[in-house]
């Protein structure tokens, strides 16, 4: 019998530990790209990738390495930054502090005082590989905690789709990211400095050596692509999170006898059509960004269809909807 | 009368001076377990005892077992400072202590049965009409009401302290929302954790049961006797300073913290938003006060409460815990008929008795305070948490005249006290192990029956000489130990 409200924390406490653990991998594997191509204008793709542009430049000059890294790390009223990501988490959690195991709660505890300790020494081209390196461990280390102790009723369902559904949109953004970067490059293909481009998107998706594993010719876009797009065996692809929310959504309406949630496994098919349905190549040649785009906006849409059919379920129930217990 | 042998280890530069010792005992009357307790600290350093005392407080701080204070712009977790050294009840204290509280719930909810009922205590001038009716905490809406097993005072936490003799006395009724159980539990874990070997050979009850009687407890006040009745926890929110305490009882119970915005009633019937539709509640533990509770009937502008859930209270559709209205029964001038009223409705003297107290509303109580405010503890009838005491003989001859002043202008809003020189207990200090002044709030829960958790909250005026030992006032607390009776355990 849980609470909408505590759905909705244990959703977006998923979600915001995610993100940040995607904003630290993201903006790590930037901080090397950058020092490898001295191309200062990279930093800047970063912003537009996460639609931050505007308002960064509001408050700074121009877009380097210290800015950007200060913008998504350390800043306070920066409401995508990873201290902001954090500290919903935790208010999230606190929120959900009920139902989750004290371990649990401590750890984040812990770890958000941690991360608001943080300063502009941290992010230091000598210290910030280790401070990317504790924050994906602080974040890592909640997950595992969670996978480990965190009881599997209902609350469990919508935290686990609240993960996956954040992955996925984190991972088409990673693709986004690096469209943009590489689309004046677009006529050196194959080159080495494409190939190192493509290699920094897997690493940033945790992916290099995943992708060795399934692919053994040379690296293409479309490859690189398909993998994160399509591949059901790596546990940040798009396909494989959009199955998990599927497979986890049908678990938690049949387990509770829930008639919510109806629109978005249809939408779920939708997008599995769309992943299933078509070849990279294909993609690649209907834009791949016009088809991260749409992605996007399904996941975006996804993620309201769960809101309306559970999360406000009692806001929006007339006196006919009352059950009995 | 600290105690008469030469003492050794870390208590050997200790002197409780006038003051009764909770750990030495009486003269005539030594602590059953002081030998093993002293032993026991000889067998550590003061520097040990301060790094484990360190460890706890960090433990507290990483389990966020805190009072949140909050800034504009920050939350700021403080923790409620806790000392390593525990207080240790005997078992024949205890049991007379238990007695009493269990006797002073009885009293209470049976003047409130009253109250809201025939009013039999009124028409007998045994208490004064307008000191009840005309009380702010006085309920009108509930005049009639019929309440399950006429518990009102489902949970209730009294506040207990103890003379220069080592008499303990109550000081104060807590009927409303009394908090700090929670530190009762988790102080005991701690000490489990940073302590252990302390315990050996001592036979201390356990406090684990609180969760479990506490829902035994709501559930047996449950509407219409319902078997397997759904009961949430209801909390103003995460906000709130005392939120930690909520989650905590909640999970202890097993059951859902609920706020105010995840109720609705619908048909005089309370539901519970959940992910599956509503679904109803039976009996809600609700750590709001009376004026947030319903804006329809207290508090418009209240943001916390839910709407309508008077109505459903008043036709006996959902058990509220405590009851609306126990305020009138806690509050400082009523506490002063306690005695009388244990008499009254029980024909027994009471088993702890009150502290002496002058009511200013009475003609002879107002000229002995005023008479002898630089020995008198002044106190606002309607103020909590230690807000406004005026302690005589530690307050400057400006603020006795204040006092006077506000005194003269409003009696009725006043009461005093002698001093207690309260019981003292060996404590870990910046300069050594030091005496410093305790009280003990027990918390006793009632369903059809009443049931006194072993101990209680024993807090502790950390600052040298201070008799305030309210949290908000630098206090902190200690883990409170009952011992078994020989041949119990």
């Amino acid at each position: 019998m849980l609470l909408s409200r505590h759905a909705e924390a244990a959703f977006w406490l998923a979600r915001y530990v995610e993100r940040a653990e995607n904003l630290a991998r993201m903006l790590d594997v930037q901080n090397v790209f950058a020092a490898d191509t001295r191309d200062p204008a990279s930093w800047r793709s970063i912003l537009t990738l996460n639609s931050d542009e505007a308002r960064f430049l509001e408050n700074h000059e121009q877009a380097d390495r210290e800015s950007v890294t200060q913008f998504y790390v350390l800043d306070q009223d920066n409401p995508t930054s990873i201290v902001a990501a954090i500290h919903a988490a935790r208010e999230n959690a606190r929120a959900l502090r009920p139902l989750i195991p004290t371990e649990m709660w401590t750890q984040l505890n812990v770890f958000h005082r941690k991360i608001h300790a943080l300063t502009m020494a941290d992010l230091s081209e000598a210290r910030l590989p280790r401070t990317y390196a504790m924050i994906k461990e602080g974040c890592q280390a909640h997950t595992g905690i969670t996978e480990g102790t965190f009881f599997r009723d209902e609350a469990w369902y919508f935290y686990s789709m609240g993960r996956s559904l954040e992955r996925a949109d984190q991972t088409t953004r990673l693709l986004d990211i690096k469209y943009h970067q590489l689309l004046p490059f677009g006529a050196t293909v194959g080159s080495g400095f494409d190939i190192g481009q493509w290699n920094s998107v897997l690493r940033s998706a945790a992916a290099y050596y995943a992708y060795r594993r399934a692919h053994f010719g040379a690296m293409s876009p479309g490859t690189v692509a398909g993998f994160l797009l399509q591949n059901r065996a790596f546990p940040r692809s798009v396909a494989l999170c959009v199955d998990d929310m599927g497979r986890v959504l049908n678990g938690l309406r049949s387990r509770y006898h829930l008639r919510g949630g109806v629109v978005a496994l249809e939408r779920i098919d939708e997008v599995q059509a769309e992943l299933n349905g078509r070849s990279i190549e294909s993609i690649l040649i209907g834009g791949l960004h016009e088809f991260l785009d749409m992605l996007q906006t399904v996941l975006g849409h996804l993620g309201g269809d769960i809101a309306r059919d559970f999360f406000l379920y009692g806001e929006i129930a007339g006196q006919a909807q009352v059950q009995s217990q | 009368m600290s105690a008469p042998t030469s003492r050794s280890g870390l208590l050997s530069k200790y002197d409780s001076g006038s003051y009764f010792c909770e750990l030495l005992g009486s003269p005539t009357s030594p602590h059953p377990v002081f030998e093993t307790i002293e032993q026991q600290l000889s067998t550590i350093t003061e520097d040990e005892l301060r790094s484990r005392a360190a460890a706890a407080e960090n433990d507290l701080y990483d389990l966020g077992v805190t009072f949140t204070v909050y800034s504009e712009k920050n939350a700021i977790d403080r923790v409620l400072p806790f000392d390593m050294i525990p207080r240790i009840l005997s078992a024949a204290d205890w049991t007379m202590l238990e007695a009493g509280v269990r006797q002073r719930v009885r009293t209470l909810n049976l003047f409130l049965a009253d109250v809201y009922g025939p009013q039999k205590v009124l028409k007998d001038g045994i208490v004064p009409a307008d000191l009840v009716l005309g009380n702010p905490n006085y309920r009108a809406q509930m005049q009639g009401v019929k309440v399950a097993n006429d518990v009102y005072v489902a949970i209730c936490g009294i506040d207990l302290v103890r003379d220069q003799n080592g008499q303990f006395m109550v000081l104060e009724d807590n009927a409303r929302t009394p908090s700090g159980v929670s530190y009762v539990l988790e102080n005991r874990r701690m000490m489990h954790r940073a302590w252990p070997e302390l315990f050996h050979g001592l036979g201390v009850q356990s406090v684990d049961g609180y969760g479990a009687r506490l829902r035994q407890a709501l559930a047996e006040n449950a509407p219409g006797g319902e078997a397997d009745p759904h009961i949430v926890l209801l909390t103003p929110g995460t906000y709130n300073s005392a939120y930690f305490e909520h989650v905590f009882l909640a999970r202890e119970m097993g059951v859902t913290l609920a706020e105010g915005r995840d109720l609705v009633v619908v048909d005089s019937k309370v539901y519970l938003r959940t992910i599956a539709g509503l679904r109803r509640v039976d009996v809600i533990y609700r750590r709001i006060d009376d004026d947030f509770l319903d804006p329809l009937v207290f508090r418009e502008d209240s943001m916390l409460g839910v709407p309508g859930v008077m109505d459903a209270y008043v036709k006996g559709n959902v058990h509220l815990a405590n009851g609306v209205g126990t305020g009138v029964a806690d509050d400082k001038a009523v506490y002063a008929y306690m005695p009388r009223l244990t008499r009254y409705y029980l024909g027994e003297d009471p088993i702890i008795p009150n502290v002496e107290t002058h009511l200013c509303n009475e003609a002879e109580g107002l000229a002995y305070t005023l008479a002898n405010l630089e020995k008198l503890v002044v106190k606002p009838v309607g103020a909590s948490g230690g807000y406004g005491v005026v302690i005589g003989p530690r307050a400057t001859k400006a603020e006795i005249e204040e006092t006077r002043a506000q005194i003269i202008a409003d009696p009725g809003n006043f009461i005093s006290q002698p001093v207690i020189g309260l019981s003292v207990c060996p404590t870990v200090c910046k300069d050594g192990i030091e005496p410093r002044h305790i009280d003990l709030r027990p918390f006793a829960v009632t369903g059809k029956d009443t049931w006194v958790l072993p101990g209680g909250l024993t807090r502790v005026a950390l600052r040298k000489n201070s008799l305030v030992v309210n949290s908000s006032q630098g206090g902190g607390s200690k883990d409170t130990w009952v011992l078994f009776s020989e041949g119990t355990r």
